[in-house]
């Protein structure tokens, strides 16, 4: 088995009585650029925290290699936590911390707690934290507060933060749907470009067709939680589609609405 | 009671018949919300004239008059004019001609009272500073959001509400009864009420935190110790400190009070000089603790101000 391919097995999570994910089988080959697409609720953020363990699944297991994640606890998780860096729509950074602060808790996980709670860092963690920056523009902001920076910048500084983890696989969860289109394309093009020269494998949950389209080499498509398309963007066709958002609310597979790409757009039919 | 129960089930989604459900339903909603208002009053106004009832803010008294009969009045109006013959005993003699030495006569223990005063003021910022470690420490587990597990929260909860409903001068008493008296079991009565009261005002500025920050230092592999580091402590800063300092201002004027039962400062020159009616000493001493006071909620509060300008300046 390759080490560091991620496979989940019958993952299932429920909220209730609802199946948010629901017996999800996947393997993610390591390097690949994956998009999980699928309307408001389909469970593609679920999935996301699965594999981070943000929450635990109710039944199935994911494993990294020889390692079986759903079974971590205590600083096996942290550990599994670093290597699986995640960035989130609405950023969640430390708005009242500076910039590089920000960046630094990436570094967290092998801390001491003495070192932590006196919020000391070295010098190389120093210049890591920097060259992340640097990598995505952001290093003049280094000393702002994160909380004066626009949208599209704080989520620059959570991938500099993803960055420093070190991290093998980089999830990210609705990273674009706060953002204008400008900025989503600079994050988009950052992840891209962290995939291909860092070879990370990236797992994207997005809900604009065009941007899976243009970035992704694999689409896994989901509704009610079941994973209902995996195959490469080409293959992607209308008919996919109509079957993933429903056939009700035609304004959901017209692409010309969704789409926060710089483009001409279409006047949609009333 | 619940309101939603008697609207319109399933109303239309649009078109007349949606505006005529509104109406109906929103008809509905004022009535309901002027019935509990109505009910609402009438019960606080009953709770309010049986408290006053059971206070004998009602009562009426036997008292002398002038030409020496005795009377029924109600006791307010024959109480009052006590106040001010109590008010008018602590005045002091003082005459233009020789003001310096009847104010010298006035405060003539000032070299003691100034010694409680220090006294007083060090009492307030020791068992502050108790408060907030004590505070501090305990307001992280006993916030919902942040709780480790229930027991967890249920414990901390319930010994910061120990601390904190039992008041200082019963603390006082029991740590007097300890440690002997003096200005220990002081800074420990209102460090420990303190410790309640600040724990208390700091948990809920934490259950009111953005917990997405959080979330982004524990998917960074943070454990709580860390979460609560760079996620919870920035955001709550603050306000941790306008509550330290508003505390302190709370604790000086306990600390001035709390030598009436020997736990130090300036209190026991209060008993002393009620027990020997001293009247001008006890006014000497209301100007110099209200002097004191003053001066440190001025500071206080516009340090506060500046800590609070700080976090909004973004």
């Amino acid at each position: 088995m390759n080490r560091h391919e991620l496979t989940l097995q019958n993952l299932t999570r429920r909220f209730g009585s609802v199946a948010a994910v629901d017996q999800v089988s996947l393997t993610i080959l390591p390097g690949q650029f994956v998009g999980v697409i699928g309307r408001s609720g389909a469970g593609k953020s679920t999935l996301l925290r699965l594999i981070n363990r943000l929450i635990d699944p109710s039944e199935g297991q994911v494993s990294f290699g020889e390692r079986t994640i759903t079974s971590l606890r205590g600083k096996a998780l942290r550990e599994w936590r670093r290597d699986c860096a995640m960035i989130f729509q609405q950023f969640n950074l430390v708005e009242r911390l500076d910039v590089l602060t920000n960046v630094l808790v990436g570094r967290l996980a092998d801390h001491s707690f003495v070192n932590s709670m006196a919020m000391r860092f070295s010098d190389a963690e120093r210049t890591m934290a920097i060259e992340a920056l640097d990598r995505l523009d952001m290093a003049p902001k280094a000393l702002q507060r994160a909380g004066t920076l626009s949208g599209g910048q704080q989520q620059r500084v959570a991938i500099a933060r993803a960055l420093v983890q070190n991290p093998r696989i980089m999830l990210a969860d609705e990273p674009i749907a706060s953002l204008d289109p400008g900025n989503a394309t600079r994050v988009m093009e950052a992840l891209k470009s962290i995939n291909r020269e860092d070879g990370l494998t990236v797992l994207v949950n997005l809900h604009t067709l065009d941007t899976a389209r243009a970035y992704c080499d694999r689409v896994i498509a989901m509704r009610d939680g079941r994973v209902m398309f995996d195959g490469t963007a080409p293959q992607l066709t209308d008919e996919v589609v109509r079957d993933i958002y429903g056939s009700e609310g035609l304004e959901e597979f017209n692409e010309a609405v969704t789409s926060t790409s710089i483009r001409h757009r279409e006047k949609v039919p009333a | 009671m619940t309101i939603t129960a008697e609207f319109t089930t399933n109303p239309p989604v649009s078109g007349p018949s949606a505006i005529a459900a509104f109406e109906r339903d929103y008809a509905e909603k004022r009535r309901s919300a002027r019935i509990s208002w109505a009910v609402g009053t009438i019960l606080f106004f009953a709770a309010f004239c049986l408290t006053a009832w059971l206070g004998d803010f009602f009562k009426v008294t036997q008292v002398t008059m002038p030409d020496g009969s005795r009377e029924w009045r109600w006791i307010i109006p024959a109480g009052l004019p006590r106040l001010g013959e109590y008010i008018v005993q602590t005045f002091p003699d003082l005459h233009w001609e020789t003001l310096g030495a009847d104010l010298a006569n006035w405060f003539w223990r000032w070299q003691t009272w100034l010694r409680l005063l220090i006294e007083t003021i060090l009492i307030a910022f020791m068992a502050t500073t108790f408060g907030v470690i004590g505070g501090f420490t305990l307001a992280f587990p006993a916030s919902r959001n942040l709780a480790p597990n229930r027991w967890i929260l249920w414990i901390t909860r319930r010994y910061l509400e120990i601390a904190r409903t039992v008041p200082e001068l019963v603390w006082a008493l029991i740590f007097v009864f300890c440690f002997s008296v003096g200005p220990m079991a002081g800074v420990m009565a209102i460090g420990l009420h303190a410790t309640g009261a600040l724990g208390k005002l700091y948990s809920e500025a934490i259950e009111n935190i953005d917990m997405r920050p959080l979330e982004g230092v524990k998917a960074a592999g943070g454990n709580w110790f860390d979460q609560i580091r760079y996620g919870a402590v920035p955001q709550v800063l603050p306000n941790v400190i306008s509550y330290t300092l508003l505390r302190f201002e709370i604790n000086v004027r306990s600390s001035s009070i709390i030598g009436y039962v020997g736990a130090g400062g300036l209190g026991q020159e209060i008993r002393t000089a009620m027990s020997f009616q001293e009247y001008t000493d006890l006014s000497a001493l209301f100007i110099i603790i209200f002097v004191t006071v003053v001066i440190i909620d001025y500071g206080s509060e516009k340090l506060r101000h500046r800590v609070i300008g700080l976090g909004d300046r973004e």
